[in-house]
């Protein structure tokens, strides 16, 4: 891992009005690294993801490249090149699949690579592309997933923030979107950081973990001894 | 009796019927921008676009043509309109929706204050826009004055339509509106694009405005009231949550107003008001959602 990391969490909270959800959670992301947050429902995954992007009330120190984000804006965090799929896709159901891909591109000036990014990444998922002048709305679960995606490598980010991709869709989608993911991640160096239920999926799909409770870090590591380690499979992870 | 139906009379009194409605009509597109985007009827549209028309007089005044000031009058209203939203609305951003409902009904009552204020009351009257002269479309005469209300009407609310539609600003502030939280993460600035909407449909009531105004001997501040009646029967009509709805409801209202006036005696110009209110009340009950209203609750 290089001296500085691309995302630093450190001693971060987060609470929702009275009710605190983080309490004191360091992370790190590297550059091009795979990173995933595991942990049972409540333990603070999901906030964790939001106070990257800006969306919860937060302390601490998140620095982005460098660049402390710990009191910045979502907007302004999104134009650092930091990508968040949130919690339940976030998608525009009343735009077409394309307006929708032009929005994941609203910060970038550049025209002509934004419309062959466009074209990429409906080259990752056909069955967008098929119904790229459908309003989002009328799109199943697993697609209005990989809309979500898609939308979100329109920014070219540095940094992907990936709520439980998996949840409530079928396997086989969820086998493709992790695929892609892998992919990014392995061939363009994208760095990405994935919260996920299926500690199973996520543990294969990245090269660090950290396993939240009660929102904070109880165990952290990389991925394949993790998944070795019997004492946390049954402890944490529940499988 | 039939064939002595007076079809001339008819298309006169439909195109008559199309001018108020166009009217109407920018007012309700500018109640349909700000539902949309703040999800409040915003009672003060009315007063503001009054107060936009006490401007536009100023700038006649002073010695503007009546164009020059049209076009001075909407960049100030824009400006204005955005800088109400800043104020006034963005505290009560994330308040109840009745929270927000109580800003805009006082922001009436503060516009309407302003305006009696900065302008003593004394009989006003704005320069007719179009020339008073009839025109003759296949063998019927119309009034230039009603038809360029038409044109102007529509050309406002269609220049919106294109930038909503084909600009990338456009289609942002279209998704800040359905849905802000995820635009957020895109970039958009969704407060800015709040302002920007306000400021949009403070112009289209300018427009709306300086229309009502040239065809009224003299006008005062309370100018805009029974405007604002007519435009939120017309968006109810079409559906709030639809642009062209509410042009299609106001454009129909204007000419169902018109046409009962002139051929139900006992409706005459007294029963106007009630007319449309009786509208409103019946698609009320009837029909909630308007002609082209959408069910907000999408399930996805």
């Amino acid at each position: 891992m290089p001296d500085t990391p691309l995302l630093e969490l450190e001693d971060v909270t987060a609470r929702y009005g009275p009710v605190a959800a983080l309490h004191g959670v360091s992370l790190s992301v590297g550059e091009g690294e795979a990173v995933a947050v595991l942990g049972a429902n409540g333990a603070g995954k999901t906030t964790t993801l939001r106070a990257v992007s800006g969306t919860v009330r937060r302390g601490g120190s998140i620095a982005f490249a460098g660049q402390s984000i710990s009191r910045r804006s979502p907007e302004s965090i999104a134009r650092l090149g930091i990508a968040h799929v949130p919690e339940g896709r976030g998608t525009l159901t009343e735009l077409t699949v394309h307006d929708n891909l032009r929005l994941g591109a609203y910060v970038r000036r550049d025209r002509e690579a934004v419309r062959e990014d466009e074209r990429r990444v409906l080259g990752y998922f056909p069955r967008l592309d098929e119904r790229v002048s459908q309003r989002a709305g009328t799109l199943s679960g697993g697609e209005q997933q990989m809309l979500a995606l898609a939308r979100a490598l329109m920014l070219r980010p540095r940094l992907l923030l990936l709520d439980e991709p998996s949840l409530g869709l079928a396997p086989l989608v969820v086998a493709e979107i992790f695929r892609i993911v892998r992919e990014l991640n392995q061939q363009d160096g994208l760095a990405v950081l994935v919260v996920e239920q299926n500690a199973a999926l996520a543990l294969e799909a990245s090269s660090r973990a950290y396993v939240l409770e009660v929102g904070k870090v109880a165990v952290e590591g990389d991925s394949a001894s993790l998944r070795r380690d019997e004492s946390v499979r049954k402890s944490y992870l529940g499988y | 009796m039939l064939l002595a139906f007076d079809w001339t009379q008819l298309a006169q009194q439909i195109v008559i019927g199309l001018a108020s409605g166009g009217v109407w009509a920018t007012l309700a597109v500018a109640l349909v921008l700000i539902y949309r985007s703040t999800g409040v009827v915003n009672f003060a549209q009315g007063e503001m676009a009054m107060f936009s028309t006490f401007i536009a007089w100023s700038l006649v005044h002073h010695g503007l043509s009546y164009w020059a000031a049209f076009a001075l009058t909407i960049a100030i209203s824009f400006l204005g309109g955005a800088a109400i939203e800043r104020a006034v609305i963005r505290p009560v951003e994330r308040a109840p929706v009745l929270t927000v409902v109580m800003v805009t009904l006082g922001l009436f009552f503060v516009v309407n204050g302003a305006a009696r204020w900065l302008w003593t009351p004394e009989t006003r009257s704005l320069p007719n826009a179009f020339s008073t002269r009839p025109i003759d479309v296949a063998g019927v005469a119309f009034s230039i004055q009603d038809l360029g209300t038409i044109a102007v009407s529509l050309g406002a609310v269609f220049l919106l339509w294109l930038f909503f539609r084909f600009t990338k600003l456009g289609l942002a502030s279209r998704a800040a509106a359905v849905n802000p939280e995820a635009s957020r993460l895109l970039g958009v600035r969704v407060s800015w694009m709040l302002a920007l909407g306000w400021g949009l449909a403070a112009a289209l009531g300018a427009v709306s405005g300086m229309l009502t105004a040239p065809a009224l001997a003299s006008f005062d501040q309370n100018l805009m009231q029974p405007v604002l009646l007519y435009a939120f029967a017309g968006a109810v009509l079409g559906g709030l949550d639809s642009a062209l709805g509410a042009v299609v409801g106001t454009m129909l209202l204007g000419v169902l107003i018109n046409l009962l006036g002139t051929y139900v005696d006992w409706i005459g110009t007294e029963l106007r008001l009630p007319v449309a209110l009786a509208v409103i009340l019946g698609v009320l009950l009837f029909k909630p959602t308007g002609l082209f209203g959408r069910v907000s609750a999408w399930r996805v």
